[in-house]
This record gives structure tokens, C-alpha cells and sequence, in this order.
């Protein structure tokens, strides 16, 4: 029975979540939900890492669904870049489950609590299907199951503000789709296929052709907009800031990320990479965007008092400084890209949690209410500053690791400014990070502040796991380097 | 195609919005006729079903619950807009440059990939209707995802605007309020009504189990499905309609529908084949496909129809 | 020649465009979604003109027919409708709640009540 089931993981990936979000349903009692959606991400983690395994072994996997061969049918093909993505992924969903578990109560209401897990795995069952998968049209299809649930995840906080931010999220994502889909049509316009491996192979034979410019260009911007790359990040501050905490950790360390991925894929599988470096400046392009959002983003978070809308221009510049490394097209390059996507997922996963537990007791995400924290929320506020090193790229931490890569690959292909930027907004990072930092060491707790005490243990646990995480792969990078650097090469090798 | 872009215009500039809903409907109708014209059947019937049907009702609804004017706009912003808009537009056109013209038939998409369908259809699934063929089985995952979908927003609509406490017969002002008194006492609307509910009833059907050999299939007749059942509630009493198929009921339909499509897939990786595998469901494989696409579209059609009547009736509880 | 077979395809982007411009340039929230739906209509519209053979019938096999239109673009399509269904749907529920929290639907109002950029 094992053995029958091991062939099929690639399938069962997605298709656990998806069966079991329609359960949640059935079950309508939030604490059973909680248990089926906690469960099936510990599953799914498990089956990520075991097609990590294989791929590692034996090399990309492919599997046929409904048994059609493509590019009649529709495939699944892993590779180490999505495999590693996979494991991303779940990898988040499983920490940040048991974390859930205190956390949501506390900012939903108790009857759609249950919903609340049912819409969780269908963003997950999104997310694994828009990695996993080797045909354009069907990572639409999951990219707007993926959008659809975020959108409503986000609406579900007590706070008003988050219902305006979900609106103009569904506003943008949706042009973003639309923009993806003309780029699709255009793109099968030209070749009749909707198969990556197949479309990389009857692309460089049409070069030339203005259409598949077009539909470059407009895959790119779809894709942008879902990654949140400068300028298309409007949506991005409101929607992580007013979401549930549980919500804008989760998705904060997969929703862009994968959709990084799916521009990577687009980008050096499908269009083999020498796009990039041929024609029309597309590089120069990403080069300039990328540089903004990371002196943008770190410059503007600088000013944010809600702490949370603080991580988030945070996280548009560090999205910046994954696009950067992608833009670089050279192995080093792609690696810190690949490794920081990683290692930023970890870090900014747990200051979402951080303040998630400052929520839970403060009702409250301003710096302002925060001042003099750290004296009674001791662990939470060391976690705070503990991500917040990781963020600025100190020795130790993963952020250190990528911004060091990405420094090595700006070196190598003589990019000085870049480098000079990279540093910049670390050191801007440094400000923000001050800033939080300040008010809850460095202030006296304001007048008549309630009695609080720390956040439960199901809380901390997560978040200290998941800086922890952060820590771990800081020190001891060789597998997320090893695996990234292979991903990297074989999304520089096209398909071979 | 013209006259789209006419209804578009009117869009634009309108500022009642009863009045840019409707024209809407009738830019949705509109393309719906030139889909037939264009041999896009199937998907000429999901677009009147689904376009004109559902989301001007929706709109109507959202409309009544909110405002019908829009308010003036100033100008500023229009022009970066305009500017996007207009490069947008010059980029697309200088994409289509290298496009096949209209109605080729030596363009690539009519030699690669599609070809296959057209030929081996016959063969390996034996369905007239090659859209089915290719919706229910070979881009079938695509259609599971699409169901999904469906589902998803059914869950969220009322996530978003639901009133938890299902099951409680609630008398509130409804959204339908003012129109029912006038609906309610036209005998016209009452007669014709019972007499074409049960019509468009028994059409859902024959769409559903139809769809193999001419237009049609699970998504198009959900719709219709729904559509009786909303017409009723429109037209005499919403409590009424509701207890006809109350939440729960819906619900469970809603779920049966998405875990029966799925159930078939797994079913396939039990029987040695790969997921969604319809061959290895009987014994000879092409009566594999028939049962899989059969159970299949049944599966959409009860989540759709389902999704559809969740969506109007948490639409329809709000109060005004 | 050949531009004529791209008039179409011109009409098109211009009804594409004109649901675009809507999206982005209306505060209107129920226009915007009407402009989204627009916006997507005409996408549709365009994958389903790219699908036509001349000559070519509905795609359902039949006796004595050889030449059929494209059923891939159809396929594709039927699942981007219900997308685009689906999506309007919750937008339009959010607009709902919106209006309930707010009393007020233009975009650029709800700035001014909170107070936050």
C-alpha cells in the first residue's frame, strides 16, 4: 500500500489540502478544523521533504495527471527549485499551525473559525499547485485559488481597515492575473502548447517574434504584482498590516515567495534565461526596480508606527534583494536570490509571530504601545530582536548568508553600486529595527498600562522554532546552499 | 464586436450604476452571441449563464445593499491613468504584429497539441463533444482546480458577509423587500413562473447528463439549477425558498460536489492508474471514461449549483 | 493583407483597454468591479478569436465534418469564466462589508475616516 501510494506523493502533495479543506467544513467545530489543518501541513511537509529527497537522489520527477502524457495532458515536474519551494512552504504552514491554535482566537470571531481552516487550506493547496506544477494554465488556476483564499483570509480580522486592504488586494491581484493569462494566450498563440518544458523548447526559435515579447512582458507584470515588486506593491503594507497575525505570518513567508519562483521559472525554464541578458534591457529593469524597493522599502518602513506595516515595507525591500540576485542570471547570484527567499521566509515569519503575541496581549501593533515591552514580554521582545539581526544581516543569521552571497555575486560580475545599495539598506534596516527596539527596552511602559503577562507557550513555542530556524541555517548554511545552488543551476541550465 | 465597445464607453461614463450593471449584462449577452459565431458554443452558454446571469444579479444585489449613484469623480487621478492605459494598449498591439490572422488555419495552435484532441478523441474517451472530452479528462486537474474555485469563493462569500448562526429562522427586512410586495401580487409573474421553474428545472438536468454530445455539461447546468431556485426566491418568498434547501442542505452539496471529483481521482490511484485516470475505472477504458467524465460533471454540477445558491442567499440575508 | 486579419484582434485590446481604464480609474468600488469584469470579457474574447478556423464548425464531432475550430481556447476559457465569476462574487461581498463598516463606497473615503495614508 505504501508502495503504491509513494508513486503518486507528487499528486498527493496538493490534493491532500484540497480534500481536506472541504472536511473543515463538514466538521464545524474550530478545534477539530485546527486539528485537521495542523495535521495535513505536517503531512504535506513530510511528502515535501521526501520529493526533496528523491529529487536529490535521482533528478527532476515528473507525473503525468489523469495519465495523459504532455503536452496533451497536464504535468507535474520537480525540479530542485520547486522542491525546495515545497518544503518553504509547508515548512511555514507547520509552524505556524500549532501557533494558530492560541493566535486566531484571538482575532476572528469563534464561529468562523472553522472557515477560517477550511480558506487556510486552500491557500496552501494554492500555493504547493502553483510550485509543483509544469503547465502554465494550470499554475493560473492555482494561482487564483491561492489569491482567492488570501484575499478572504486577510478580511477576517476584527479590524476594518483589513476589509478595504483585502478589496484592493483583489483589485490588483486580479489585473495581475488577467495580465498573466494575456501573457499565456499570446504565449500559446504562437506555439499551441501550454507545457513549460515543451514551450522552452520552441521559444528559441521564435526570438524574433514581437508576440512572445509581449507576452514576456506581460507574464512579467502579472507576476510582479502577485510578488509585490516596486511598483506594483501597493497592496502589500495594508493587507500584511491589518490581516490576522496568523494570517500575515503565513503568508507573508509564502505568497510572494512563490510567486518568485513561479517569475524565476517563467523567466530562465520557460525563456531560457538568455532573455535576460540579450534583449530589450529586461535586466537593467529588474536591476533599477529592485534597487528602489530595497532603499524604498527600508526608507519608508523607517516612518511606519504600526509595526506590522513596518515589517511589511520591510518585506518589499527584501523582495527587492531577491530579485536582485535573480536579475543577476549567474549561478552565485540566483543562489543568494534563492537562499534569502528562504531565509527571509523564516525570519519575517517570526516577527509576524513576534507580533502576533504583542497583539495578543497589547491589542495593539503601534510603537507607541509598546514602549517598555521588553520588561514584561521578555521572550517575546528577544525573538523581536533576535529576527530583527537577521533582517539587518548580522554574522550568524541566515540574513547573513544571503546578503553575503548576494554581495559576492554583485562582486563578481563588478556591480559596485549594487553592493553599495546592499549596504545602505542594511543599515537603513538597522533604523527600523532601533526604532521597535527602543521603545520596548529603552522606554518606560506608558501610564496605567494594564497587567500583562507573557504570551502562552503555544505561542512562543512557533515563533522561537521558527527564529530558531533562522539561527540554525545562519550557522550552518551547507544544505540550504547546496540545494539553492542546485536549484540555481538548474534553472540557469534550462532544460536539459 | 463594435457594439461591445459602444456598451463599454457607456460604462465608462455613467454614473448610475443600476444602469452600468444592466449594460454589463448586455456586454456579457453581447459576447455570448459573438462566441457562437465564433463556433465557441460551450463556452457561449457558460458565458449568458454565468456572465449575464449570475454576476448581474450579484451587482443588482450589491447595489441594493449599497448605493446606486456613483459620485463624482475629480480628475486628477484620470489622466495617469488614461497614459497607463494607453500604453498598455500600444504594447498589445504591437504584440499582435506577428499574430496568425483571424481564422487561420496554418496557425500553430491548430497544429500542436490540439490536433491530437480533435483526432484521438474519438478514440480514446468516445464523446462528440471534444470540449468535454478535454475539460472533464485531459485538462481534467485544471477543471478540479476550477471547481475549487468555486468553492472557495462559495466558503468565502460567507466568511465575508455570512451571519454565522445558520439554521435560525431569522424575519428581517430583506434585500428583496420592495420588489416582493410588487412581484408577489403580479399574477403574470406568479403563473409564468410556476409553470417555468420547474422547466428550467428539468433543462439543468438534460444540460448536465446532455453535455457529452452537445453543448453543455456540469458548470452550465448548475447554473440553471440554481437559477430555478433563485427565480423562486425572487419572485415569491424567500423563507420560503430557503427552507427548500436550507444551508445545511446546500452545504452539504456544496462539499459532496468538490469531494466527489476528487474521490474519483483518488479512485484512480487505487485502480494502478495515476490521479484522475478515468481509464482504469472499468473495464474497458474508454467505459472508464464515460463513468469518470460522467461522475465527474455531476460532481461540478452539484457544487456549482450549490455555490451559486449559497452565494445568493447570503447576498439576499443581508439586511437593507 | 495581413492587417485586416489583426482588426479583430485591435477591437479587441480596445475593449480590453476600455475595462482596464475603469478598474484603474474609477473609485467607485462596484464600478471597479464592473470594469474587472470588462477587462476580462474582452480577454476571453480575444482566446476565443485566436481559436476560429475559417471554415471550422463548433467542435463537436460529427459525420462528414473536417474542419473544426480549436476546442483548446474553449477549454480554457470555460475555467477562466468561473474564475472571473468567482472572484466578482467575493469582491462584491467585500464591498458589502465595506459599506457597512464605512457608509461609504469611493475608494479614496476611507483614508479620510481612518486617518492613515
Amino acid at each position: 500500500m505504501a508502495a503504491a501510494f509513494s508513486s503518486h506523493l507528487p499528486a498527493l502533495q496538493v490534493v491532500l489540502a484540497l480534500l481536506a479543506a472541504p472536511l473543515c467544513v463538514v466538521l464545524r467545530r474550530p478545534g477539530a478544523a485546527w486539528m485537521i489543518a495542523t495535521v495535513i501541513t505536517w503531512a504535506l511537509l513530510a511528502i515535501a521533504m521526501v520529493l526533496l529527497g528523491r529529487v536529490l537522489e535521482t533528478g527532476t520527477i515528473t507525473y503525468a495527471l489523469g495519465s495523459w502524457p504532455a503536452p496533451w495532458g497536464i504535468e507535474y515536474r520537480i525540479d530542485l527549485a520547486n522542491a525546495f519551494v515545497l518544503v518553504l512552504v509547508t515548512l511555514i504552514g507547520s509552524v505556524v499551525m500549532p501557533y494558530a491554535r492560541a493566535s486566531i482566537p484571538a482575532e476572528i470571531e469563534e464561529p468562523r473559525i472553522y472557515l477560517f481552516y477550511c480558506m487556510y487550506l486552500l491557500n496552501l493547496a494554492g500555493l504547493l499547485g502553483i510550485a509543483i506544477t509544469g503547465d502554465v494554465f494550470n499554475l493560473f488556476v492555482f494561482l487564483e485559488i491561492s489569491s482567492l483564499s488570501s484575499y478572504v483570509m486577510i478580511s477576517l480580522s476584527r479590524d476594518r481597515r483589513a476589509l478595504v486592504a483585502a478589496y484592493r488586494y483583489l483589485i490588483m491581484g486580479t489585473i495581475g492575473a488577467t495580465f498573466y493569462i494575456i501573457g499565456v494566450g499570446m504565449m500559446y498563440q504562437v506555439t499551441g502548447t501550454l507545457n513549460m518544458v515543451d514551450l522552452a523548447t520552441l521559444i528559441p526559435n521564435l526570438t524574433d517574434n514581437r508576440t512572445v515579447m509581449v507576452a514576456l512582458a506581460f507574464l512579467c507584470v502579472g507576476l510582479s504584482l502577485k510578488l509585490a515588486l516596486f511598483p506594483l506593491h501597493l497592496w502589500l503594507p495594508n493587507a500584511y498590516a491589518y490581516a490576522p497575525s496568523a494570517v500575515s505570518a503565513f503568508l507573508a513567508s509564502t505568497g510572494t515567495k512563490v510567486a518568485v519562483y513561479a517569475l524565476a521559472r517563467i523567466l530562465f525554464t520557460v525563456f531560457g534565461g538568455s532573455v535576460l541578458i540579450d534583449d530589450f534591457g529586461l535586466q537593467e529593469l529588474l536591476v533599477v526596480l529592485a534597487v528602489a524597493a530595497m532603499i524604498g522599502g527600508s526608507a519608508v518602513a523607517i516612518y511606519q508606527s504600526n509595526v506590522k506595516r513596518l515589517l511589511a515595507y520591510s518585506s518589499i525591500a527584501q523582495i527587492g534583494y531577491m530579485i536582485l540576485g535573480l536579475s543577476m542570471a549567474s549561478v552565485i547570484g540566483m543562489t543568494a536570490g534563492l537562499v534569502h527567499l528562504f531565509n527571509h521566509a523564516l525570519m519575517k515569519g517570526g516577527l509576524f509571530m513576534v507580533m502576533g503575541c504583542v497583539f495578543f496581549r497589547l491589542s495593539s501593533v503601534q510603537v507607541e504601545d509598546m514602549e517598555g515591552l521588553a520588561k514584561r514580554m521578555p521572550l517575546t521582545m528577544a525573538a523581536f530582536v533576535a529576527g530583527g539581526f537577521g533582517l539587518i544581516g548580522m554574522p550568524l543569521t541566515a540574513g547573513f548568508i544571503s546578503k553575503w552571497h548576494l554581495i559576492q555575486a554583485a562582486l563578481e560580475k563588478g556591480w559596485w553600486g549594487a553592493v553599495a545599495v546592499i549596504l545602505v539598506s542594511s543599515l537603513l534596516a538597522v533604523i527600523y529595527i532601533w526604532r521597535v527596539v527602543e521603545a520596548a527596552y529603552f522606554k518606560p511602559p506608558p501610564k496605567g498600562a494594564a497587567e500583562i503577562s507573557e504570551a502562552p507557550l503555544s505561542m512562543l513555542v512557533p515563533m522561537w522554532v521558527m527564529i530558531g530556524m533562522s539561527y540554525y541555517f545562519g550557522i550552518d548554511a551547507t544544505l540550504t546552499l547546496d540545494i539553492t545552488t542546485g536549484a540555481a543551476e538548474t534553472l540557469l541550465g534550462g532544460i536539459q | 464586436m463594435g457594439f461591445m465597445a459602444v456598451i463599454g464607453f457607456a460604462v465608462a461614463r455613467l454614473r448610475n450604476l443600476f444602469a452600468v450593471v444592466m449594460l454589463t449584462g448586455l456586454f456579457s449577452l453581447t459576447a455570448a452571441v459573438l462566441y457562437v459565431i465564433l463556433d465557441a458554443v460551450d463556452v457561449a452558454f457558460t458565458e449568458a449563464a454565468v456572465g449575464a446571469g449570475i454576476s448581474t444579479v450579484l451587482m443588482l444585489g450589491t447595489l441594493a445593499l449599497t448605493s446606486s449613484e456613483e459620485r463624482v469623480e475629480k480628475s486628477g487621478g484620470s489622466k495617469w491613468a488614461l497614459v497607463l492605459v494607453v500604453v498598455t494598449g500600444c504594447v498589445l498591439v504591437y504584440g499582435t504584429l506577428d499574430m496568425p490572422p483571424f481564422g487561420d488555419p496554418t496557425a500553430a495552435i491548430h497544429h500542436h497539441v490540439a490536433p491530437y484532441y480533435l483526432e484521438k478523441s474519438g478514440q480514446e474517451i468516445g464523446l462528440p463533444n471534444v470540449v468535454t472530452s478535454v475539460l472533464a479528462s485531459y485538462r481534467g486537474y485544471d477543471t478540479l482546480g476550477e471547481v475549487f474555485v468555486i468553492f472557495t469563493a462559495a466558503i468565502g462569500v460567507l466568511l465575508i458577509i455570512g451571519r454565522p448562526q445558520f439554521g435560525r429562522r431569522r424575519s428581517h427586512r430583506m434585500l428583496v423587500g420592495e420588489l416582493h410586495e410588487s412581484m408577489r401580487t403580479n399574477v403574470i409573474l406568479r403563473v409564468g413562473s410556476k409553470l417555468l421553474i420547474p422547466v428550467i428545472l428539468l433543462f439543468a438536468l438534460y444540460v448536465q447528463w446532455h453535455g457529452d454530445f452537445g453543448p453543455g455539461g456540469g458548470f452550465q447546468a448548475g447554473v440553471i439549477f440554481a437559477s430555478g431556485f433563485i427565480l423562486y426566491a425572487l419572485i415569491f418568498d424567500i423563507d420560503t425558498a430557503r427552507t427548500m434547501i436550507p444551508a445545511r442542505t446546500t452545504r452539504l452539496f456544496l462539499v459532496f460536489g468538490v469531494l466527489l471529483y476528487t474521490g474519483v481521482g483518488v479512485a484512480g490511484l487505487f485502480l494502478g492508474g495515476n490521479f484522475l485516470d478515468y481509464s482504469v475505472l472499468a473495464a474497458n477504458p474508454v467505459s472508464g471514461q464515460h463513468l469518470g467524465i460522467l461522475l465527474v460533471e455531476f460532481g461540478v454540477g452539484l457544487t456549482v449549483a450549490a455555490a451559486m445558491i449559497s452565494i445568493f442567499f447570503t447576498f439576499a440575508h443581508q439586511e437593507h | 493583407m495581413e492587417l485586416i486579419g489583426l482588426i479583430n484582434y485591435w477591437i479587441v485590446i480596445v475593449l480590453m483597454m476600455t475595462g482596464f481604464y475603469i478598474v484603474i480609474a474609477h473609485d467607485n468600488l462596484v464600478k471597479k468591479i464592473v470594469g474587472l469584469n470588462i477587462f476580462q470579457v474582452s480577454v476571453f474574447v480575444f482566446y476565443i478569436t485566436m481559436a476560429k478556423v475559417k471554415g471550422g464548425t463548433a467542435p463537436i464531432l460529427a459525420e462528414g465534418i473536417t474542419t473544426y475550430s480549436n476546442p483548446l481556447p474553449h477549454v480554457l476559457i470555460l475555467t477562466a469564466i468561473v474564475v472571473g465569476v468567482a472572484t466578482t462574487a467575493l469582491g462584491l461581498a467585500l464591498v458589502v462589508r465595506i459599506r457597512d463598516a464605512y457608509g461609504t463606497i469611493e475608494d479614496d473615503d476611507f483614508e479620510n475616516q481612518d486617518g492613515e495614508p
